[in-house]
């Protein structure tokens, strides 16, 4: 049972969106370890490696190619905000692992971006339509600060996992913890769980 | 393309994943830093210390069970908390700055009393940390309220009589929206404090007043020929500005850490 604070009232905005220990943001705040890299569009890939070897690259024409969806998406930030119905634009997950040859032991992915950030995330979060390479937010291109010219989208764990600045998903036959995952964050980030530290 | 994982691994605190439970905070004293900051130093029993720059997540909840979370950074030097009179019950400072209308930050520097009684947990964050075995040149850069993690690492430098060169600068509004002044004057010889006023200075103050830019921070800064480990926290606006400009004066990127509080961009 939790104590009680003294006169707290606080400000009740209970909104079944919510998860636990959120509160509703408007603006779109950013979260990042250092300072904002910056991309060269012309020689931008995205790629998907496994085992050492690269199973699939595009470039930033040819990511821009590829069908894509507009994402109507809550967000939720284990800095304890929730952004609701925020729209992005972007390519499907399901899209790009399709071009590839997976065997059945890869089940794991680690996201690797400019700057050197990485997290981890099980293949299977990644399918099913649960997960993007954004480039577009708000119907402009995404900026730099909130992770563009393209980023991680994976509204279903709290949004760090959505890597801003993505270059690959590496797949691996074993779950290796990424940056925050590492520094005492959770390994999976579910926010309906409050999964925010190691051992929640 | 990889961030030095030799470094990551030195960061983390306990190699076995631990949780952080939640923990009850009395607040035992209360200082006004200025009309709208407190200072706020709260015993928590059981609490196993932080290092310079860690935050800690508070939970405030209402008789009927309605609770909410903010995240505050210690203000207090590394591990050591404040000194405790007689038999310890670990202390740990924070301070807060009243956003206007805010859910939370009004509660704490306002209304909590002495005797009352918060929840929270932590610490938190083993990235925007300095160690303070680190001997590498330190450039603190604060914009507004982000001081308060920068202070744990100024506190801590001079608790520990770390001889790594540091310099610190500010980014306040006005001199009554300024923390602690007093404090900052005081900071050990050779440690360089030079702030930056973005409204209004000091009543006899001829300096310049703005924003700061790249030419201040060539002037300010420690070069990056020191290779400084910097450390830039504000809001989100500051520290964007501020990296970028530090990157653009050819620091480092990978020795540029940041933290974020707000307010809250589009
Ligand atoms: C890692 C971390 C460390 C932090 N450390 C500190 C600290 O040491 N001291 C401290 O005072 N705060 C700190 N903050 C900010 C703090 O967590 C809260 O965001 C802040 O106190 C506002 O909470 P609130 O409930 O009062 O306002 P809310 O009810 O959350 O917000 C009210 C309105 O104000 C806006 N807003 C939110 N934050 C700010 C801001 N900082 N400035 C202006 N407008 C804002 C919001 O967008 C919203 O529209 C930290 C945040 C993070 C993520």
């Amino acid at each position: 049972m939790a104590i009680v604070s003294r006169g707290f009232r606080g400000r009740r905005v209970a909104d079944p969106r919510l998860p636990p220990g959120q509160y509703l943001e408007r603006g779109f705040p950013v979260l990042s370890a250092g300072p904002t890299p910056r991309a060269d569009l012309a020689s931008w890939t995205f790629s998907i490696t496994a085992q050492g070897t690269t199973r699939a690259s595009w470039t930033w024409a040819e990511l821009q190619a590829l069908p894509a969806e507009d994402i109507v998406k809550d967000i939720h930030c284990v800095t304890k905000w929730t952004k609701l119905d925020s729209v992005w634009r972007g390519v499907s997950l399901d899209t790009l692992l399709d071009a590839v040859e997976i065997a059945p032991e890869e089940q794991f992915a680690l996201a690797h971006c400019d700057g050197g950030y990485t997290t981890n995330v099980p293949l299977a979060d990644l399918r099913g339509g649960q997960a993007w390479i954004a480039y577009g937010y708000d119907g402009a291109p995404l900026r730099p600060e909130h992770g563009g010219p393209a980023r991680l989208l994976i509204p279903h764990l709290y949004f760090w996992k959505s890597a801003k600045w993505v270059r690959r998903i590496d797949l691996g036959t074993t779950d290796t913890q990424g940056f925050w995952e590492q520094l005492g964050y959770h390994a999976y980030g579910d926010p309906w769980k409050e999964q925010r530290y190691w051992g929640d | 393309m990889t961030e030095a994982p030799d470094e990551v691994a030195d960061l983390v605190p306990d190699e076995v994943p631990h949780a952080l439970p939640w923990r009850v905070a009395t607040l035992v004293h209360r200082r006004q830093e200025t009309p709208t900051a407190a200072t706020l130093e709260l015993d928590v029993p059981g609490w196993r210390g932080a290092l310079a720059g860690q935050h800690v997540d508070v939970r405030l909840t209402a008789e009927d069970g309605y609770s909410a979370q903010r995240s505050y950074s210690l203000a207090s030097p590394a591990s050591m908390g404040l000194p405790v009179a007689g038999a310890g019950t670990p202390r740990i400072a924070l301070t807060v700055q009243v956003v206007d209308d805010g859910e939370v930050s009004p509660y704490l520097t306002d209304d909590l009393g002495i005797g009352d009684q918060i929840e929270l947990r932590g610490p938190i964050g083993s990235w925007f940390v300095w160690h303070a075995t680190d001997p590498r040149p330190v450039q603190l850069v604060a914009g507004g309220s982000g001081l308060v993690p920068l202070m744990s690492i100024a506190r801590t430098h001079a608790a520990c009589g770390s001889s790594a060169p540091l310099r610190l600068l500010v980014s306040v509004r006005s001199p009554q929206d300024a923390l602690y002044s007093e404090e900052l004057d005081l900071l050990a010889p050779g440690v360089q404090v030079t702030r930056v006023w973005t409204r209004s200075g000091p009543p006899a103050w001829s300096g310049p007043v703005g924003r700061i830019d790249a030419d201040l921070l060539r002037a300010t800064c420690l070069p990056p020929d020191q290779s400084p480990r910097v450390y830039v926290c504000g809001p989100t606006a500051f520290v964007e500005a501020v990296a970028d400009a530090l990157v653009d004066l050819g620091h480092d990127p990978e020795l540029i850490r940041t933290e974020r509080f707000g307010p809250t961009g589009t």
